[in-house]
């Protein structure tokens, strides 16, 4: 049952994440990244990250793609039309690609393949995230709340015509 | 079909990654790029929460939900700009802006 339901979010995944890229119209993009999010939400839920999956719907799905959606409606933004393929920037992705896949591929140890089948008790993750964002990372957390201000004020300075 | 391994999550990551990375390279609007970022970014997450699993640590996790909280950050900072030039050009496209072009 894992197996399928890892395929199913897998295929989805990678098939909304492609469809991102391929769809002129910006609206149907932004809908695909929504449905690219669900399915990395069901992941984190089959890898026992029930938390952050829930904080993946809430502020990806949620938050973010609203803000996207919106500034598309407000900047009125046309379908992209197609340009000619050139064949130097064709080479220099296909280049690209096969470096990044070596690269990757030999990132990942041999041990990795091998079956764990101990499942992590099932514990409560909000409670232990809570724990340690409160207790040894409490330092970068102040700091992320500070950035979040940071980035408030400055949205607010960027937006206004006349400062 | 099999549990899956720590490997098969890796190799999900490194192609989420990588679709990203082209949508980057291709498209030239920038609304559309900036998508493609979140889609990177998102593919680093699925490999920081397998890597949390298999090794039994909730760290990752705490990482993966900093790496949320400044992806939030950077869309709103990023649409921001984004419609601060707008205002500017008239366009979104990556390249009819090119004030700081040698």
């Amino acid at each position: 049952m894992e197996g399928f339901l890892f395929w199913f979010s897998a295929i989805v995944l990678l098939g909304s994440a492609v469809t991102v890229i391929v769809n002129r119209s910006p609206v149907a993009s932004a809908l695909s990244l929504v449905t690219m999010i669900l399915a990395l939400a069901g992941l984190f839920g089959l890898l026992g990250a029930y938390f952050l999956a829930a904080v993946q719907v809430w502020v990806y799905a949620g938050a973010v793609m609203v803000l996207f959606l919106f500034i598309i409606m407000l900047l009125d933004v046309k379908a992209e039309e197609g340009a000619p393929l050139r064949a130097l920037g064709v080479g220099a992705g296909l280049l690209t690609v096969f470096l990044l896949g070596a690269g990757f591929w030999h990132a990942i140890p041999a041990s990795a393949w091998e079956a764990s089948g101990m499942r992590v008790a099932e514990s409560n993750d909000a409670a232990s995230i809570g724990h340690l964002l409160f207790g040894a990372y409490v330092l970068p957390f102040e700091a992320v709340g500070l950035l979040l201000l940071v980035a408030m004020v400055g949205v607010i300075v960027l937006s206004k015509r006349d400062v | 079909m099999g549990t899956p391994t720590l490997g098969h999550y890796l190799v999900l990551s490194g192609l989420l990654f990588a679709i990203g990375l082209a949508g980057v390279i291709v498209r030239r609007d920038l609304l559309i790029m900036y998508m493609c970022l979140e889609i990177m970014l998102n593919a680093a997450n699925l490999s920081l929460v397998a890597f949390s699993r298999f090794s039994q640590q909730v760290r990752g996790q705490v990482l993966v939900f900093f790496v949320i909280t400044v992806a939030a950050v950077e869309v709103a900072v990023g649409l921001a700009l984004l419609v601060s030039l707008y205002r500017m050009k008239r366009t979104t496209k990556a390249e009819e802006i090119t004030a700081l072009k040698f």
